[in-house]
């Protein structure tokens, strides 16, 4: 007789590729007794319940870093798995990217990163609100705008139809966190924006879950 | 609307929070974790951490606090101090800080500021500036390096400017003439830099009141202010900063 026990446990694997941050987010999780590892095992990555996408870094960097394992993650996320792509790897979920040379992103999401245009300081750096459209799963629980913390230099230029967007004003309209189906970025970084951020990766986590019940 | 910065500064030596007046007597201040995690709580938008031995006595990096700081806080922090290569400075990312600051290394060899930012991009590299007014040319800074020990022929300004160029996207500007005497910031040195730069400048060194703060920032056109004896010695806290800000116009993350 096959017994199933309830021994199932949410395991978010955060890619490791050799770039910078890796560490917080899983101290986030950890903060918010969800089970994350921090893994570049393919096996791990297939198995794993949702993926993050950290980063810090150039964008040619990150995408080079991550090597072979890009397909991988492009075949998982399209499989359904909830991936959330941050910063640099929010940026990595769309098409491509001119910092440093152009460099081709994962293409889940229609849209380029681009420079955000000059006339401001660059780049973007510190705390600025994001209002929740009301309707993505990373922001559920929020009453109105709250801050984030963001540092980049780029942005991505959101094309795509069928992704819901989140914006903050920077003298213009600048992408903070998109959602498309089980795919989730934010420009800005969850792990290191207090309270509220944590809250978008119990969000996260939740989403998570939900897709492993 | 992106707010304007407060961010503590804790200048560790040995393992301790220490602090002293232009860059001289200092004083014991406290555990870093422990004064992070109470500024992290008392709502600090970021935190900087500056290995203040690590350039003379060439110590390497502080990769164990910077751990035991990132376990606990979940706000951003720079790490500074001492920091000579590209992998240090990777090693301290990956750590868990957000950005790494250089100064000595960057003016001894300003090739990590390009290699850094096409590594990490640019916001991951802060520029440190120690800036000493210079007293045969009036309205002119000099940079100093080795944790304020040894002046250099650098301009200030010119060299934040060429420090953008190749690849430096934060200028963390220290006057020392004004560091740890609560007189105030240098404004003129503040307003100075932000004028000559399009990366954020964070203002540091003097502030010893409030509106101290908001001179910094209206007349130094600061993007963040920083300060470290106000907060460990004189009991002002972020909340009270924030406030004060705010009531008189500032946006803050409050």
């Amino acid at each position: 007789m096959t017994i199933f026990l309830f021994n199932y446990r949410l395991m978010i694997c955060v890619i490791d590729y050799n770039v910078g941050n890796v560490e917080s987010v899983c101290n986030a999780f950890r903060y918010i007794n969800t089970a994350s590892e921090l893994t570049a095992d393919p096996d791990k990555l297939r198995s794993a319940t949702g993926l993050v996408l950290p980063g810090v870094a150039a964008f040619g960097f990150a995408i080079n870093a991550l090597g072979p394992l890009a397909e991988l993650v492009k075949e998982l996320a399209l499989a359904g798995k909830p991936i959330l792509g941050i910063c640099v790897g929010y940026q990595m979920l769309f098409q491509q990217s001119c910092e440093y040379g152009t460099h081709k992103g994962l293409g889940l999401i229609s849209g380029n990163v681009v420079p955000i245009p000059a006339g401001r300081v660059i780049p973007h750096m510190g705390w600025n609100s994001v209002e929740p459209p009301g309707d993505m799963d990373l922001f559920a629980g929020f009453d109105g705008a709250k801050y984030f913390y963001f540092a980049h230099s780029f942005y991505a230029d959101v094309t795509d139809e069928q992704a819901k967007v989140a914006y903050t004003d920077y003298g213009f309209t600048l992408s903070a966190a998109v959602q498309k189906a089980n795919i989730y970025g934010t420009q800005f970084h969850p792990e290191k924006s207090g309270p509220q951020g944590l809250q978008v990766l119990r969000n996260f986590a939740a989403f998570v879950e939900r897709g492993a019940g | 609307m992106l707010v304007k910065r407060i961010i503590p500064c804790l200048d560790v030596k040995n393992g301790r929070v220490v602090k002293g007046v232009n860059f001289l007597n200092l004083r014991d201040a406290g555990d870093p974790v422990e004064l992070g995690a109470r500024y992290s709580d008392e709502g600090a938008d970021e935190l900087v951490f500056l290995d203040i031995t690590a350039t003379i006595r060439s110590r390497k990096t502080i990769v164990g606090l910077v751990e035991k700081v990132a376990e606990n806080i979940f706000i951003p922090f720079t790490v500074g101090g001492g920091i000579t290569t590209i992998e240090q400075m990777d090693e301290l990312l990956r750590s868990g800080a957000e950005k790494c600051s250089v100064n000595t290394a960057a003016v001894e060899n300003p090739t990590i500021l390009t290699e850094g930012a096409e590594r990490f991009g640019a916001q991951c590299v802060v520029l440190a500036i120690d800036a000493r007014r210079r007293k045969d040319k009036p309205g002119k800074w000099q940079v100093t390096i080795k944790a304020g020990t040894e002046p250099t022929d650098l301009d200030v300004i010119e060299w934040a400017q060429k420090a953008e160029e190749l690849g430096a996207g934060e200028i963390l500007l220290t006057s020392m003439d004004a560091d740890g005497t609560l007189t105030g910031y240098d404004n003129e040195l503040n307003k100075a830099v932000s004028d000559a730069v399009n990366i954020p400048v964070i203002a540091s060194g003097g502030a010893g009141r409030l509106e101290h703060l908001y001179d910094a920032i209206v007349l130094g056109d600061a993007d963040a202010v920083l300060m470290a004896s106000i907060t460990h010695f004189e009991t002002i806290s972020i909340r009270e900063m924030k406030q004060y800000l705010r009531t008189r116009g500032i946006p803050v993350n409050l």
